[in-house]
């Protein structure tokens, strides 16, 4: 018998808030986030055939509001981005992980003080983030902030693992330098 | 492929293992490689500083932040999962 099974009828009580703050912190608009949890119980419903119950049903929710974000992500990149990277890394990407198998940390561990700090925090993150190309914004957020593997963002964006790094590594530095003149 | 045992890296290589493993992607090999160059590289030493922060920010912001649906927001996500639910 499967470890884990579905319960729809609670789905909206136990888990809304859940992906409504996984999903807003990455996409910073609370409309298209409320819109992107309502897929993702929409979706979940219409493939609850395809659950195995190897995962928690959380972490199953999570694994398909992983793949909406990536759509969202992909919706609002045109594609001048395409042409941005040419130059290269020597490495090769190594594949890793599986949409089941991720897991993402509780938020819900705080106290009034970490918060507010933490809403400064995440403000000079977003602002520094803003100042990105468009591109290497949504691969820096996809790789750091959703936690997504090399090979998931390499197919998404059509690149290779060497691109990858060298956009990150762009990322990294700007990012740094901002946060650096407005938080550190 | 051939394996480079050249325990020697230039900066661009030294930065770049600095960046996988921000993301635990480095190698242990390459992990020395990256130690024994931040030894004598001032260069890539503040870079691996800068790095680290930048990381440990990301972690605490991504960790810690906290945002809910209001009532009535989650009230009319709860009728519209519902509708789907009967059909």
């Amino acid at each position: 018998m499967a470890e884990h099974q579905l319960n729809p009828n609670t789905w909206i009580d136990k888990y809304s808030d859940y992906l409504f703050n996984y999903t807003i912190v990455r996409v910073d608009d609370r409309e298209i986030a409320k819109d992107i949890v309502q897929e993702t119980f929409f979706a979940g419903l219409r493939s609850m055939k395809n659950f195995k119950g190897e995962a928690s049903e959380r972490t199953w929710l999570i694994s398909i509001l992983k793949r909406k974000i990536i759509d969202h992500y992909r919706k609002i990149n045109s594609n001048k981005g395409k042409a941005e990277v040419r130059m290269a890394y020597n490495s090769d990407s190594e594949t890793e992980g599986d949409w089941l198998e991720e897991r993402v940390a509780d938020p819900y561990a705080e106290n009034a003080e970490n918060k507010i700090e933490n809403n400064e925090l995440g403000k000079a993150i977003q602002n520094c983030l803003s100042k990105l190309p468009e591109k290497q914004a949504t691969i820096f957020r996809m790789k750091t902030i959703d936690g997504f593997d090399t090979e998931t963002i390499c197919n998404e964006f059509d690149i290779t693992a060497s691109n990858l790094w060298v956009i990150i590594h762009r990322a990294r530095t700007a990012m740094a330098a901002c946060m650096e003149k407005n938080w550190f | 492929m051939k394996k480079d045992y050249n325990i020697f890296i230039p900066c661009d290589e030294a930065q770049h293992v600095c960046d996988k493993s921000q993301y635990n992607e480095a190698s242990l090999l390459e992990k020395i490689k990256l130690s024994l160059h931040l030894a004598f590289c001032k260069v890539c030493l503040q870079y691996n500083r800068n790095n680290t922060k930048l990381t440990a920010v990301i972690k605490k912001s991504n960790s810690q932040e906290s945002l809910h649906l209001e009532l009535s927001e989650k009230n009319s996500l709860q009728s519209m999962f519902e509708k789907e639910l009967r059909k």
